[in-house]
């Protein structure tokens, strides 16, 4: 069947914004996902090294447990599932479309670079305190100048790199 | 009852994500490509309407607790470059993987593997930033415009009409 149209991407930002501000009125909680990883990470972890797991002051600060954050990027998979099974825009793919037309259908080669980047991505994401949507929505939302800062970053940093894997290709 | 809201909020927010079409690996790469700002759109439009809505609601006393995160030069600058590498060679951020999987893309699994290893890897490094990296530039949780020492109501309006203005630029320019 033939995919659904599209939101106009200002419309879906716009509810996102409501929704942002409605979480913090009704719950307190402002939106973020990058800190979930951490938790989880330690989570595993925790099976196979309980004693050093318990040792290290980042998993003290930051407990390795099912939160908020974590259920709201489970909630993420459902809704997105959802939306993509309701507008017949589910679609099995494995590499993306772009990354095919640059380097190929390798499965493989394509993990490897989704791995290392994803390493590297949460290193960074945690070293700045958050992700696009800790400091990028929910930073820029309260005007605070660490958002501001770390969005810039992420396209100055984010930028020089696509333009290196993409360069010469359409 | 907070695990009931985020799995709720989070429903909600994987399916504006998903219609909205900012999931994909062809879109985030589309944008630090600067050849499609789908991913822009929905991000500075959520920006917009949430800065009225979070600072409206605090003046009006209904929100109480805000969050601002400290910034730091180190942290935030050098650990949103390093976020910026990553995610150019993997194409998704850690919210959006998530949502890319709900929507058949199965590459973002590697994504969310290699996110926790970096937590393995974050943790171990952390004593060391704590007393390196993240002292520098400290500035502490400070807003915009307390760093201008103007009222929240005089950027406001100045970041939602240039936000506009460069929505219209946008769509002159066809991206």
């Amino acid at each position: 069947m033939k995919e659904g149209k599209a939101w106009s991407p200002y419309l879906g930002g716009a509810l996102t914004g409501v929704l942002g501000v409605m979480s913090v009125l009704l719950t307190d909680k402002f939106l973020g996902a990058s800190t979930s990883f951490a938790r989880s990470a330690g989570m595993i972890e925790q099976i196979f090294l309980p004693k050093h797991v318990a040792a290290l002051d980042y998993f003290a600060k930051y407990t390795p447990k099912i939160d908020w954050q974590w259920m709201f990027l489970a909630g993420i998979l459902f809704g997105s599932f959802f939306s993509a099974i309701s507008s017949h825009s589910f679609r099995i793919q494995n590499p993306p479309d772009m990354w095919v037309s640059r380097f190929g259908p390798s499965k493989e080669k394509r993990a490897i670079f989704a791995f290392v980047g994803g390493c590297i991505a949460l290193f960074g994401a945690r070293l700045a305190g958050g992700c696009p949507s800790g400091h990028g929505l929910s930073g820029l939302m309260q005007l605070s100048v660490s958002g501001f800062i770390a969005l810039a970053c992420f396209f100055i940093g984010g930028m020089p790199v696509a333009r290196l894997l993409y360069r010469g290709g359409r | 009852m907070d695990l009931f809201y985020g799995l709720f909020t989070g429903i909600i927010f994987g399916f504006l994500l998903q219609r909205g079409r900012v999931l994909r690996y062809d879109k985030q790469l589309g944008a630090l490509r600067l050849q499609d700002m789908t991913i822009i759109k929905f991000m500075l439009s959520a920006v917009m309407v949430g800065m009225v809505g979070i600072y409206l609601f605090h003046d009006l006393g209904m929100i109480s607790k805000m969050d601002i995160k400290t910034a730091s030069i180190g942290g935030n600058a050098i650990g949103g470059l390093i976020f910026g590498v990553g995610w150019a060679l993997l194409g998704y951020c850690p919210g959006t993987q998530i949502g890319a999987i709900g929507e058949g893309r199965w590459d973002a699994i590697w994504g969310v593997l290699g996110m926790l290893a970096g937590g393995v890897v974050y943790a171990e490094a952390y004593p060391f930033l704590k007393k390196t990296v993240l002292t520098w530039g400290d500035f502490g949780k400070i807003t915009l415009p307390q760093a201008l020492g103007v009222n929240h109501w005089f950027v406001i309006p100045l970041f939602v009409v240039g936000g506009l203005l460069f929505f219209s630029y946008l769509e002159r320019k066809g991206l």
